[in-house]
């Protein structure tokens, strides 16, 4: 933590006198599968993005995304039943470059039969010293609508607001760094105390009956909650032709979450054809205010959630991949194509999540075992410069 | 802590702003950082969705230089 804010502190003072000219986005085609394995969740599908210009000032770009869900995960078999279902998000993007500024506008909409989500953004980016500096600004407002399956009678509106601040600088021949803030705020509309908005509705806590034993009720959560992240990313070529990355991040919000995560990519090229990737990832978080595994009678707080991502936890990921470029004429109407895998595996330890599913005459209540997760997520993707 | 550090940057922009600065790595001398190895967000498409499984499995969210949207990833 002292090391992660000095070095922080450090990122800030090379930021102070400010990378990149403005440019715009390469013109590519890039066809994703994506697919996430963990836990219980199987969770696949296909990305497509598209990205053109317009003369010589204006990009734009279009993105269709499928998450198609399978689920039997510990909180589904908890207290519900295995589920399949999917979602769909469609996004628009444009950028307009004049002279040393490029101002982006984005749409993405994202439907799932029970969460609707919309989101506009906007953004600004300004390089100075000679190129040597690229600040930037955005903002973005989301409307979402949550929904339950179980209940046609159930509607939420959620409104989100994000702010950004981005700066990335030339430090070196060989170094650039990036330092990100964020400021998001999320916000319930026209609900009644005892309602929530910003839970899965089908999620329950779990409190002890006082036979011994325990029983299951509704999650209540706060009707706000605003969150501070600050990232700083740097990159260095080294010596000879390879690169390495690291990345550290502080994050809090009002429900009394923070974390800090770390990583560290390697990046290696091999011949003219072969980039290879290796990464390590490291996460730490506390928990929610109010989070408990189990509480210790009904209704015991005004606040209640059991959801394993507000407890505290560590995780880390181990990520390998591969990209190998297609020589030039093999595929016509592209300049450049590259064929892409990368593999990441996840393991997260819950510090204060059990698994309520064994045996109730094995295991006292708050006596289960502590519940862990590994995860392995693929990208397989084709990429298309023209 | 944060509000502190973004204070500490926004003081730091304002007294480099009141100097010429004049850059220090030459346009000629950029070539490795250039080079697509060096690029923060090479492929964005596999990038922002592992940002997404991130958003998903973590309570953190945003400073990590990626824009995102409403997933229902509660």
């Amino acid at each position: 933590m002292v090391v992660i804010n000095r070095l922080l502190i450090l990122g800030l003072m090379f930021m102070a006198s400010i990378a990149h000219a403005a440019v715009l986005p390469d013109e590519r085609i890039d066809i994703l599968y994506h697919g996430y394995d963990g836990g219980g969740a199987q969770i696949d599908g296909p990305s497509i993005l598209v990205r053109k210009s317009i003369g010589s000032s204006v990009s734009v770009a279009a993105n269709y995304y499928v998450d198609m869900v399978t689920s039997a995960s510990i909180d589904v078999e908890a207290t519900a039943s295995p589920y399949s279902e999917e979602r769909k998000e469609q996004g628009l993007s444009a950028q307009y470059m004049v002279d040393r500024s490029t101002i982006s506008v984005g749409y993405v909409s994202s439907k799932e039969n029970d969460y609707d989500a919309t989101t506009y953004s906007l953004g600004i980016d300004q390089s100075f010293f000679g190129d040597l500096t690229t600040l930037g600004f955005g903002v973005s407002f989301g409307e979402d609508i949550v929904g339950q399956n179980t209940d046609p009678t159930y509607k939420r509106d959620l409104q989100r607001r994000k702010y950004s601040i981005n700066a990335s600088q030339i430090i070196t021949k060989n170094l650039l760094a990036s330092l990100s803030f964020d400021s998001a705020s999320d916000q319930c509309l026209n609900l009644a105390d005892t309602e929530s908005c910003l839970n899965n509705p089908y999620r329950s806590v779990r409190f002890l009956t006082g036979t011994g034993g325990y029983a299951y009720q509704g999650e209540i959560y706060p009707h706000t909650r605003n969150s501070d992240a600050v990232g700083l990313r740097l990159m260095y070529f080294l010596p000879y032709r390879a690169s390495l990355r690291a990345e550290l991040r502080q994050f809090s919000d009002s429900w009394g979450i923070e974390s800090e995560n770390a990583e560290l990519r390697y990046l290696h090229p091999y011949g003219e054809r072969f980039l290879f990737e290796v990464k390590y990832r490291i996460y730490d978080q506390t928990g929610a205010d109010f989070y408990a595994d189990l509480f210790p009678f009904r209704d015991a707080q005004n606040f209640m959630a059991r959801d394993k991502e507000l407890s505290p936890f560590s995780s880390t990921v181990l990520g390998l991949g591969v990209t190998y470029k297609v020589p030039a004429g093999t595929i016509p109407w592209f300049e450049k194509s590259t064929v892409n895998l990368y593999w990441d595996h996840f393991n997260i330890d819950y510090d204060d999540f059990r698994d309520a599913r064994v045996s109730p005459t094995e295991f006292a209540a708050g006596s289960e075992p502590l519940y862990s997760l590994d995860a392995d997520v693929i990208r397989f993707y084709l990429s298309f410069w023209f | 802590m944060i509000a502190r550090l973004s204070l500490l940057l926004a003081m730091l922009l304002c007294i480099a702003a009141c100097s010429p600065i004049k850059p220090w790595v030459k346009p000629y001398e950029r070539q490795k950082i250039a080079d697509e190895i060096m690029s923060f967000d090479r492929d964005p498409i596999a990038g922002s969705y592992l940002h997404h499984v991130y958003d998903a499995r973590e309570a953190a969210r945003g400073g990590d230089g990626a824009s995102g949207g409403g997933c229902g990833c509660n």
